[in-house]
């Protein structure tokens, strides 16, 4: 455990008397694959992260550019953001304890606790494809002005983002019920894990800059 | 073996705790903002902070970034290279954008 995970250990010709280790080793090594992938997925959540930055950063620069249409203090609804905003943090505790349940070989309840996760992340969805549908029926599609095309961009591109993880999610529910939660299934659990809270972190940049900032 | 689990998968209760923290750094910004009792600079300054505080709630009681083992500090480091990237595009971007608008003003 100690050791680097980004240097294999050289491969060692085990004496007869070591053999015995030999399960513990290949355990060892399932584990290092594992951290390994999740390594992985980490540093492409870390370019992920470098792509919402890129829209921030472009909200930022044109939110004031309304071409004297409306402004984010007219349209936004913070009762609104805030029940959207609890459905994304409840989703994820509940996200957390599906992982307990999937460490203690638990599989009803990882199921359990994943559908509860699902159908949070459902519900934000659909209220943001309500908000979306609002704002365009009302005359404020993206096309409108750049603050609103730079706001469709960034909260859009988080929506798909949990798309993303919902489908997933339906995908990792399969598996846990069709295979159970041997390792490489626990690794992509691991794996959307992170994905799901990174996604609840930039949501936590989404309600302060576009909607609470917006609102001020 | 379980407190190793327990550092790199949480437990309930840090996961609890994560929460209930999350709640409280998100609840209070909207109150801050939809009382709209304060002025704007108090309030942008406000909800700034606890944007960050509950970032690094989340970091911590949900994505587990540590820096007392090895992997921890891996994820740990890359997160701060990349943080420092954004602070680069984001604040840089900024910066000059608005100092070119505000010489095309004059």
């Amino acid at each position: 455990m100690s050791t680097s995970v980004l240097i294999p250990e050289a491969p060692v010709r085990l004496a007869p008397e070591q053999a015995h280790d030999l399960s513990h080793e290949q355990d060892h090594e399932h584990h290092d694959s594992g951290s390994n992938t999740l390594f992985g997925f980490w540093l492409y959540l870390m370019t992920d992260c470098l792509l919402f930055a890129s829209a921030f950063a472009t909200y930022a620069v044109l939110f004031m550019n309304t071409a004297g249409g409306v402004s984010g203090k007219d349209i936004f609804e913070l009762d609104f953001v805030l029940v959207e905003t609890f459905a994304l943090l409840f989703s994820s505790i509940t996200y957390g304890f599906a992982m307990l349940a999937a460490h203690k070989q638990n599989r009803s309840a990882t199921l359990m606790w994943l559908a509860v996760t699902f159908c949070l992340g459902a519900v934000f969805i659909g209220m943001e494809v309500y908000e979306f549908n609002h704002l365009i029926s009302h005359g404020h599609g993206p096309q409108t002005s750049a603050f609103l095309t730079a706001f469709f961009s960034l909260v859009g591109m988080h929506g798909l983002h949990v798309t993303a993880g919902l489908i997933w999610m339906l995908v990792m529910m399969l598996e846990v019920s069709k295979r159970g939660l041997g390792n490489r299934t626990r690794t992509r659990l691991g794996c959307l894990s992170l994905f799901w809270h990174f996604l609840d972190v930039v949501w936590i940049c989404v309600f302060t800059v576009v909607y609470l900032m917006g609102s001020v | 073996m379980s407190s190793q689990n327990d550092a790199a998968h949480g437990s309930v209760k840090s996961y609890a705790v994560g929460f209930l923290l999350s709640v409280v750094l998100t609840v209070v910004p909207f109150w801050l903002v939809m009382s709209g009792g304060f002025d704007k600079w108090t309030t942008v300054i406000t909800i700034l902070v606890f944007a960050v505080v509950q970032i690094a709630v989340h970091l911590k009681y949900f994505l587990h970034l540590t820096l007392t083992n090895e992997e921890g500090r891996l994820n740990t480091l890359t997160f701060l290279f990349s943080a420092l990237i954004i602070v680069l595009v984001v604040g840089l971007s900024i910066w000059i954008i608005y100092a070119s608008n505000a010489m095309m003003m004059h």
